[in-house]
């Protein structure tokens, strides 16, 4: 379990572009961060730094409480993208079952994951039929599913309904009250307490 | 454990929906044979002469056809982050996938394969050995297409980058499955061309892994 996560005079180039330098801030146990910037400012970029994909120019990301940096990533991390990570030729069941059991939960963890997302009835469906929102919550379904503890989201609001937004608010508090740390790039301010960190500029 | 059947279970039921799953290679497979009598002329003596061969070389095209988008369609839609962020190595999963294309597209390629050899007019007691020498050039395709898949990702124009570094790769293998073949009709030795094709093939399943992984984090940053 991760108890804390450094962030220490980060920088990140994409190419020629310097997205942001000298970046440092420190999460812990029960915390949630919000990266907030401009677009193109670099919010995904450090979440992808965070998570072991972008190699930063200079700095460093530490995870207390995990053996070393990559099994935090691989055993303690939940990274949800923009981009929702289903296949639209499969069942939305079919996903969620999948992707509960690829981060360690199993099928009945997930189905019951969904019901809590309220998508239990959207479950037979392929994914293609969902709107954007279902799509959204279909791929949380895996954050509730699998006990993790340091959740890495892209703008997880976005293509959600107020109804939704509430919903997932009570799950980050949840997950929060039980140590977790939540790091997410927004525009909309987060519906529960969080810091805020500017990123770029 | 469950973490590795659930991504075996998921890559054989993706290959098996994508573009028509078996039924396009072995159609692709089919409709050679068919059209190949016609361009060569249909005396039996120079089809059967090369029955075996243009088996083969169909067999390699048909393998590669399902691979271009082997990696595509996860990244595209940000399921490489999620198999990048589990619980085995990117390596395993290259692995897996390359598998569970040589068994969906593969091995029914490899049933096929003799059939329309004799068809074509190769000797029916030829058959085994094409069954084998198509099953064990299949994994060699899987892998080397899948490298070529992973390399091509993030670049535009990647399906004519995949046709471009995969096919010095097939060369080795289509020459040694076809010499495996061609000595057995002719009764010459064939068994050494065989040897040299599971080598091959044992080689590309065990380094390509090491390369589809790199090639994917290197996308993925």
């Amino acid at each position: 379990m991760i108890t804390a996560l450094d962030v220490c005079g980060l920088s990140v180039q994409r190419g020629e572009r310097v997205l942001f330098r000298d970046l440092s801030f420190r999460a812990r146990a029960g915390e949630a961060v919000a990266l907030v910037g401009a677009n193109g400012a670099g919010k995904t970029s450090l979440l992808r730094a965070v998570a072991g994909f972008i190699t930063p120019a200079a700095g460093r990301v530490s995870f207390e409480g995990a053996r070393d940096a990559d099994e935090a990533r691989r055993a303690h991390c939940h990274l949800l993208g923009h981009l929702d990570g289903l296949k639209t030729s499969r069942s939305a069941r079919e996903e969620v079952v999948f992707q509960a059991r690829w981060v360690g939960a199993d099928a009945a963890r997930a189905l019951a994951a969904a019901r809590r997302l309220g998508v239990e009835r959207q479950l037979d469906l392929d994914v293609r039929r969902l709107s954007a929102g279902q799509r959204r919550r279909i791929a949380l379904v895996r954050l509730i599913a699998a006990e993790r503890s340091l959740w890495l989201l892209d703008e997880p609001l976005a293509p959600l309904d107020l109804a939704a937004r509430a919903l997932v608010g009570k799950l980050m508090s949840e997950h929060l009250g039980r140590g977790g740390l939540i790091l997410a790039a927004v525009h909309d301010p987060l519906p529960i307490a969080a810091r805020t960190v500017q990123v770029g500029a | 454990m469950s973490a590795l059947w659930a991504l075996v279970e998921r890559e054989i039921s993706l290959a098996w929906g994508r573009g028509g799953g078996p039924l396009l290679a072995v159609g692709f497979l089919a409709a050679v044979t068919t059209l190949a009598p016609l361009a060569l002329g249909p005396a039996p003596g120079p089809l059967a002469a090369v029955a075996a061969g243009v088996t083969w070389v169909a067999l390699a095209l048909a393998s590669l056809l399902a691979l271009e988008r082997l990696f595509e369609r996860d990244f595209e839609d940000g399921a490489l982050d999620l198999l990048a962020l589990g619980p085995l190595p990117l390596e395993i999963v290259a692995a897996v996938k390359c598998l569970a294309q040589w068994l969906v597209n593969g091995a029914p390629l490899a049933l096929a394969a003799p059939i329309a050899a004799i068809a074509l007019g190769a000797p029916v007691r030829a058959a085994l050995l094409i069954i084998a020498v198509s099953a064990l050039g299949g994994i060699a395709f899987a892998f080397l297409g899948g490298t070529g898949a992973a390399l091509a990702l993030a670049s535009r124009r990647g399906g004519l980058l995949v046709a471009v570094i995969v096919l010095p790769l097939l060369i080795p293998p289509v020459i040694f499955g076809g010499a495996a073949i061609g000595g057995f009709e002719q009764g010459l030795p064939w068994l050494s061309g065989l040897a040299l094709l599971g080598a091959y093939a044992l080689a590309a399943a065990a380094l390509a892994p090491f390369a589809m992984a790199g090639a994917c984090r290197n996308a993925l940053s």
